[in-house]
């Protein structure tokens, strides 16, 4: 990845700073998503904040702690707690709780499939609950340290240390695992199901063709990724840890194999968090600086959302029809744009 | 680590072989009035409980990194706690991580100083081993661990002192000196130290690698201890003088010393060029550095591979400017050493 030098015209960046309706929060923020038209902010610890269009703030108390983890599909949000437990909210505003550890372990991973089922992880531990069947559990050789269901069927991958498996919670013995050195963070499946992307503890990302498991290294990033999101109709993964947006492409049956990424929207400053849009090919990224740019995948074209000079940007969320974008900076500081 | 350190939340390693007292010098901590509220990172639940406190079950899951640095470990367990709860911040005042009786401090010490997210937001200040006045100089024969732990230590505390003979402890402390003559060594029962001596020490903080002379300990044993420093110290520069003392086959310490300035030039690639090489056999290395044409003392410290150094302020008037390096590890190749820093001394 090249150096960044800001071209002569750029502070001709089209702004939509005026539009913003601006959000304070009062809390730590680490990730946002949207419950029907309200947007959720999740807090580090204990609280959601509800926010609906005209920037009404409804707190709601989800957990008695550090909240570790989160997924959401647009209808609820479940999160995982250092208290031990699986909660949901809904888009009412009700909060259900869905498990608890019986050790009081923190529950370090969630995943929503779209069907309803859900999945959570404490240490090694990984279990699933799909409609009235029972809960069923899986233990991989070190701690979790992602889940995600594949598009398609009841199936978990389960990111560890050294690969991740994948695994059919209602066959037994249908767990398969797809090695690779190293410490496996976050996991998620390609759209088309063809893929599964890791990030990992190192600054990569790492790939395999489900097909026949071919690997696909994407390596060069400055610092960790912590953030990917896949472009509408998974053509592009869209992923955070440089000072560039990293695109990697998917399009093809060989996925990035043997391609170079897309950079855009570079910029002085650490891409914090990516959100692409749900319809069209867009993204919205935020940064370190607390800039926040929406960016046309076809040409860079950028947009300008919220400046640079505060705390890291953490959350970044499009409503469903993609009208709606929010997002918050580290301290609570946030926004919501309507387009 | 050295910037903006105050604001960093400090993370004491709280290490020592099976049976030592680990969990009695931590429930001494935890127990004691201080007012601070402490996130604790645990192996195993149970004997301890303060209400307080945030308490975290760990696994040690230690793992190598993919960068070609064989002895590049870190406790992957560390990384995901940190990551959680740095989102209570503000909620506790200090870390503390117990390891498991048999385990290593480096990995600990490397994650402090290879993840970038957990470094924004931690520094580690200090590595305090238990050690058992009964049994550790037997240890120390059985038990690679244990030697490890004593050599990778900022502050001994050496517990148990009422069960051993005062020869006892004169041999158990020779024992120690000869693998760690830096670490402050605190005689305890019942872990009795002070918080002070064990707690924000900033062992790891370069601004305060101010001494690194051996350790000198005001006990009732003076003679002894005196000695026994000064024939450590001697030993290094000078093998076999036929004094009373310990030489521990595989773990020492080397110290050098020059008051001519050194080459950065020269001085720095070698420095690199030996962690890369030497970097499994030196558990920590520290220094303080004179360059040529330098007025800023330079200070370096550094956990197996991985080296961290800065200017650290003007040379005072009047201030001798030395350089001094400390080496502790496992059959350093003490001669290859001096031989190289001997080079970066401009002539």
């Amino acid at each position: 990845m090249k150096e960044f030098t800001p071209a002569s015209d750029s502070a001709s960046i089209v702004s939509v700073t005026d539009r913003v309706k601006p959000v304070a929060l009062g809390m730590g923020v680490t990730s946002a998503h949207f419950l029907g038209d309200r947007a959720a902010f999740v807090g580090g610890e204990e609280n959601v904040a509800l926010v609906d269009s005209k920037g009404e703030i409804t707190t709601v108390v989800v957990h008695s702690g550090g909240i570790l983890s989160t997924a959401s599909d647009g209808k609820r949000l479940v999160m995982g707690g250092d208290d031990g437990k699986v909660v949901s909210l809904d888009a009412k505003g009700e909060v259900t709780l869905l498990a608890t550890d019986p050790k009081r372990r923190w529950i370090d991973a969630v995943a929503l499939h779209s069907d309803g089922a859900y999945a959570w992880s404490a240490g090694k531990t990984a279990t699933v609950k799909s409609g009235k069947s029972e809960e069923k559990s899986i233990e991989v050789p070190s701690t979790v340290g992602g889940l995600a269901f594949a598009p398609k069927g009841l199936r978990l991958a389960i990111a560890h240390y050294n690969g991740a498996t994948l695994w059919f919670p209602n066959m037994e013995g249908s767990a398969e695992f797809l090695p690779w050195a190293g410490s496996h963070l976050g996991v998620t499946f390609s759209p088309d199901n063809k893929f599964l992307v890791t990030t990992m503890h190192e600054s990569a990302l790492h790939g395999w063709r489900l097909a026949d498991n071919r690997h696909m290294r994407m390596t060069g990033y400055p610092g960790r990724v912590r953030s990917m999101s896949w472009s509408a109709g998974g053509k592009a993964l869209a992923t955070s840890g440089a000072d560039t947006v990293i695109l990697w492409p998917f399009a093809s049956k060989d996925g990035p194999m043997g391609k170079e990424p897309a950079m855009l929207a570079p910029l002085q400053a650490r891409v914090s968090v990516v959100a692409c849009h749900p319809k069209n090919d867009i993204f919205a990224a935020g940064y370190s600086d607390g800039t926040v740019l929406m960016v046309r995948l076809e040409d860079g074209a950028e947009i300008l959302v919220r400046r640079n000079g505060t705390p890291p940007v953490a959350a970044l969320a499009w409503n469903a029809k993609g009208t709606l974008l929010a997002f918050a900076d580290e301290n609570g500081d946030g926004g919501l744009l309507e387009l | 680590m050295s910037e903006a350190t105050s604001q960093k939340i400090p993370v004491t390693v709280l290490t020592g072989y099976l049976g030592a007292g680990k969990t009695t010098l931590l429930n001494r901590i935890l127990s004691e009035n201080h007012g601070k509220k402490y996130a604790v990172i645990v192996n195993e639940f149970g004997e301890i409980g303060i209400d307080n406190d945030l308490i975290i079950g760990a696994d040690e899951e230690v793992f190598e990194m993919n960068n070609g640095c064989i002895c590049c470990t870190v406790r992957g367990d560390l990384v995901r706690i940190m990551d959680g709860l740095m989102k209570r911040k503000g909620k506790f005042d200090a870390i503390i991580v117990e390891t498991t009786g048999l385990a290593d401090p480096a990995p600990v010490a490397q994650t402090f100083f290879v993840d970038e997210d957990v470094q924004k937001n931690a520094r580690l200040d200090a590595v305090v081993t238990v050690a058992d006045a009964k049994w550790l100089s037997d240890r120390l024969k059985d038990a690679p661990e244990a030697k490890n732990q004593i050599a990778f230590a900022d502050v001994i505390v050496l517990n148990k002192t009422d069960l051993v003979t005062k020869g006892e402890l004169a041999e158990v402390e020779a024992r120690i000196r000869a693998i760690n003559p830096y670490a402050k060594l605190h005689r305890t029962e019942r872990c009795s130290v002070a918080l002070a001596d064990v707690l924000d020490r900033g062992a790891f903080d370069l601004d305060r690698i101010l001494d690194i002379e051996p350790d000198f300990l005001n006990a009732d044993d003076h003679d002894h201890d005196h000695d026994h420093h000064h024939h450590g110290h001697d030993h290094h520069h000078d093998h076999g003088h036929g004094l009373k003392h310990y030489h521990d086959e595989d773990m020492q310490s080397l110290s050098l010393k020059t008051d001519k300035p050194l080459d950065p030039n020269v001085f720095m690639p070698w420095l690199q060029n030996l962690v890369q090489v030497e970097g499994g056999k030196i558990l920590r290395s520290k220094g303080i550095l004179a360059f040529h044409d330098d007025d800023d003392r330079y200070v370096f410290q550094g956990v197996h591979m991985m080296l961290e150094g800065n200017h650290q302020r003007k040379w005072k008037d009047g201030e001798a400017r030395e350089s001094r390096l400390v080496f502790i590890g496992r059959e350093l190749p003490e001669e290859l050493i001096r031989a190289g820093f001997e080079s970066c001394i401009v002539s």
